[in-house]
């Protein structure tokens, strides 16, 4: 006979008020098994915890049930205090009565009642547990960054500072990402490659730090402190042990007319070409949709002006394989395409550009090297209209739900530098609402608009009509005033919405870690655990998880860091004993398990097995590995047989569970 | 406040008035902004706040020339031009003017008729 003790918490008055907790105590406490039933004001108190291993000692308890919150909440207080007198961890049972019970009822005695029945299913199921031990892994201790943004940078640079080697993955030739294309940082107006390109440096010069440039993640298998990745090294037809970065490739190369997507589009580059000045790693990349000697094996100019032979057009991609402990998505964004909203014409002329080709032309490595000039005629703007949220705060039909938020100060100080270096230019933002949260930004959008002399006006635009002198017809609604606008500008600027790379989709497929509807990373807990995906050791960092500007990115890559480097530092990791786990004699080899868990968890074994007639049979039968298992029971569900089943949840433990609630 | 109102206003348009979030891009896009006493985003406040009276006795409500631009633009999917619609069919009936009965419409259907002119005369002016 089993002696089970049950503790029920008052929550001071979170439970109480609505819950008579004596009478809930008095009622379990009559239940067979139970030799001790009590209540407490706050059972996770110390002393009320004492109280529990006080009990545990003097009845010499074989399971405990505490009628208390979630076990989200305090499963591991309770556990904890468990095992420190004596009884194994796994033998504490939670019946939430709270979240459960007394935060959603009203009628004290309907709720006393129903606080009585989740007891009851808590005691029937603790009487089913069985004592459990958890298992532990090894670490791997280096940990891959996929994605070389500001994001990904400052997460490697720290977790390399702590001693760990890192990989950065960048899909892209170089690392930087969308910073290393802007020009100015709000709010005190850094140029961004001077804060950027010597972090780029440090990456490239720390002995810890691998970058993988032009290269994507393809496979990722294992768990958390032991994942193997499959990098996809793709072919830049440049060796880049041997290129120098000098450059003269670039210049001789014959094909001068590829749209450069670093500026995106609004100028040419070569065939051959190095993204930027600053650009790191600094070799070279040939691009083979257009390079002649790739195409059609005439040229070969680049290879006989390259001093050191760095040139192979022979080059193949090549798939490197990875041990790593910890992975980091760093994933980016992009701009959304805004040729969908036609009431801009933006792909009717060439004067309405998006916010980050902007910055484009206003950045001194630029198409224009710094002068802003219309994109169509070369001459200087005088009439500038910004338009704000393009795409943000709609209906999921109209675009993004969320709000982008860094457009409205990246706007202001696109605002405030024109009319700094073009004071004879008139500036106009069209906003909905200035949203500037965040150090010093309210006071900077200010400025824009009280020192600069920015025409902020409360209202949209409904439609932009190019002129046939050039100009741009702009029809606003200026709230305030309550009237229609015409402005004539010569440039229109769309705040375009972000949304997370394209890339983000399959790599969250590959790491099993969960997405919200727009594609953004989700966190293990939005306000407590912000930079873990619920993935054990898969962490989040950037605006992959969601919107965010460069100081806040870098506060939250520098947190990731931290939690990568706490992982890392552990020799053993301690896993979940309650996985599941399958009878191979009940197992009939279906498959259906493997392909329903989220997590690659279950692989299928040919194994040799004695039969009644003392013949050898090979089954097929599947095979959990309890350090990948997160213990969902997706599998226990899906198995036909009965195979599967849950160590702390069994199949038999639910249904006991059931039958006390419905006796 | 007349809430009464409001709710049928937005039961008979199907319009979510409550979405709105004050951009301004239906007055912005309106082709006819300049004929209005009251303009596409005040229609959607109004009737929002239930500003029954001053509404419904604004010629505005018939300025509208149901273009469905504004419906087309608006970000939130809130439809001023069907609320406006909504509007201008509850004035339409407290003036008791229900000009068409369905026993009426077999002798109006003329073969040059559009279908879908007797159903929106259908729509709009029997009860």
């Amino acid at each position: 006979m089993q002696k089970l003790g049950v503790f029920v918490c008052h929550c001071g008055t979170n439970i109480a008020a609505t819950v008579d907790v004596k009478a809930v105590a008095e009622a379990l406490g009559r239940e067979p098994s139970v030799v001790v039933s009590t209540d407490y004001p706050y059972m996770c108190s110390e002393s009320g915890q004492n109280l529990i291993k006080d009990a545990i000692r003097e009845h010499s308890l074989d399971g405990v049930v505490i009628c208390s919150c979630s076990p989200r909440m305090h499963e591991n207080t309770f556990r904890k205090a468990a095992a420190q007198a004596g009884l194994n961890p796994y033998m504490v049972e939670i019946a939430n009565i709270r979240e459960q019970c007394s935060w959603i009822h009203k009628d004290r005695e309907e709720a006393t009642e129903k606080a009585i029945v989740l007891g009851r299913a808590a005691i029937a199921k603790v009487l089913l547990n069985t004592p459990l031990t958890a298992g532990e892994s090894p670490v791997t201790k280096r940990a891959l960054v996929i994605g070389g943004g500001i994001a990904g940078i400052q997460t490697a640079l720290d977790i390399a500072e702590a001693g760990f080697p890192v990989d950065i993955v960048e899909k892209e030739p170089t690392i930087g990402g969308k910073m290393a294309q802007l020009d100015k940082t709000f709010p005190t107006l850094d140029c961004a490659a001077c804060i950027l390109t010597p972090k780029m440096v440090d990456c490239a010069q720390n002995e810890n730090i691998r970058i993988l440039s032009f290269s994507e993640v393809e496979e990722v298998t294992g768990f958390v402190g032991n994942f193997t990745a499959k990098i996809r090294r793709k072919a830049r037809y440049v060796d880049e042990t041997k290129c120098t970065g000098c450059g003269l490739c670039t210049e001789k190369c014959p094909v001068k007319k590829v749209p450069n997507e670093f500026n995106l589009g609004m100028d040419n580059r070569r065939a051959v070409y190095i993204p930027f000045a600053q650009a790191v790693p600094k070799v070279a990349r040939i691009d083979p949709d257009w390079c002649n000697m790739l195409k059609n094996g005439k040229c070969g100019l680049c290879s006989k002006v390259c001093t050191v032979g760095a040139i192979d057009y022979k080059q193949t991609d090549t798939v490197l394989e990875e041990h790593y402990g910890a992975i980091v998505a760093a994933t980016g964004y992009e701009p959304i395409k805004v040729d969908r909203y036609g009431e801009y014409a933006y792909a009717q002329s060439k004067d309405v550009i998006t916010s980050l080709e902007f910055e484009r032309l206003t950045n001194a490595a630029g198409p224009t090297s710094g002068t802003l000039l219309r994109p169509s005629d070369g001459r200087h703007p005088h009439t500038i209209v910004f338009i704000q949220c393009v795409g943000s705060r709609c209906t999921p039909e109209m675009g993004k739900t969320y709000c982008s938020k860094i457009c409205c100060m990246y706007t202001a100080k696109h605002a405030m530098l024109t009319r700094e270096k073009y004071p004879d230019t008139d500036v106009y933002v069209f906003y909905i609402d200035v949203r500037t949260p965040g150090k010093n930004f309210d006071e900077f959008y200010r400025r824009a608009a009280e020192e600069y002399g920015v025409h902020y006006i409360k209202g949209a635009v409904g439609k932009v009509m190019p002129r046939a002198d050039g100009t741009l017809d702009v029809q606003a609604s200026d709230l305030i005033m309550n009237e229609q606008l015409h402005i004539n500008a010569d440039l229109v600027v769309l705040a375009a919405a972000i949304e997370p790379s394209k890339t983000a989709r399959r790599l969250a497929t590959m790491l099993t870690a969960s997405m919200d509807t727009n594609d953004f990373f989700t966190e293990a807990h939005p306000k407590l655990r912000p930079v873990e995906s619920p993935t054990a050791g898969i962490f989040l960092s950037g605006v992959c998880q969601g919107p965010k500007d460069i100081p806040e990115t870098v506060s939250q890559a520098s947190a990731c860091a931290a939690k990568v480097i706490g992982l890392l530092s552990k020799n053993k990791l301690t896993g979940n004993p309650c996985v599941a786990h399958s009878d191979e004699w009940m197992c009939n080899g279906c498959s259906n398990c493997a392909s329903v868990c989220p997590y690659g968890a279950i692989t299928y074994l040919d194994k040799d097995f004695r039969m009644p007639d003392r013949s050898t049979k090979t089954r097929r039968v599947a095979s959990v590995n309890p350090a990948v298992c997160q213990g969902c029971g997706a599998c226990t569900v899906a198995c036909p047989s009965g195979a599967m089943d849950l160590y702390g949840f069994s199949n038999s433990q639910i249904m006991a569970e059931v039958d006390a609630i419905c006796k | 406040m007349n809430n009464d109102w409001k709710d049928r206003i937005v039961r008979m348009s199907g319009a979510a008035v409550q979405k709105c979030m004050r951009c301004g891009k239906c007055s912005a896009t309106c082709p006819n902004y300049g004929e209005m006493e009251y303009h596409p985003h005040q229609f959607v406040y109004m009737v929002e706040r239930g500003d029954t009276e001053r509404l419904m006795a604004s010629p505005s409500i018939f300025e509208c020339l149901t273009c469905f631009a504004c419906v087309e633009r608006c970000p939130r999917g809130v439809e001023p031009a069907k609320v406006i619609e909504a509007v201008r069919l509850e004035v339409i009936r407290q003036k008791g003017a229900n000009h068409l009965k369905p026993d009426d419409l077999p002798a109006a259907a003329d073969e040059d008729l559009p279908g879908q002119a007797l159903v929106t005369a259908l729509r709009k002016f029997a009860k």
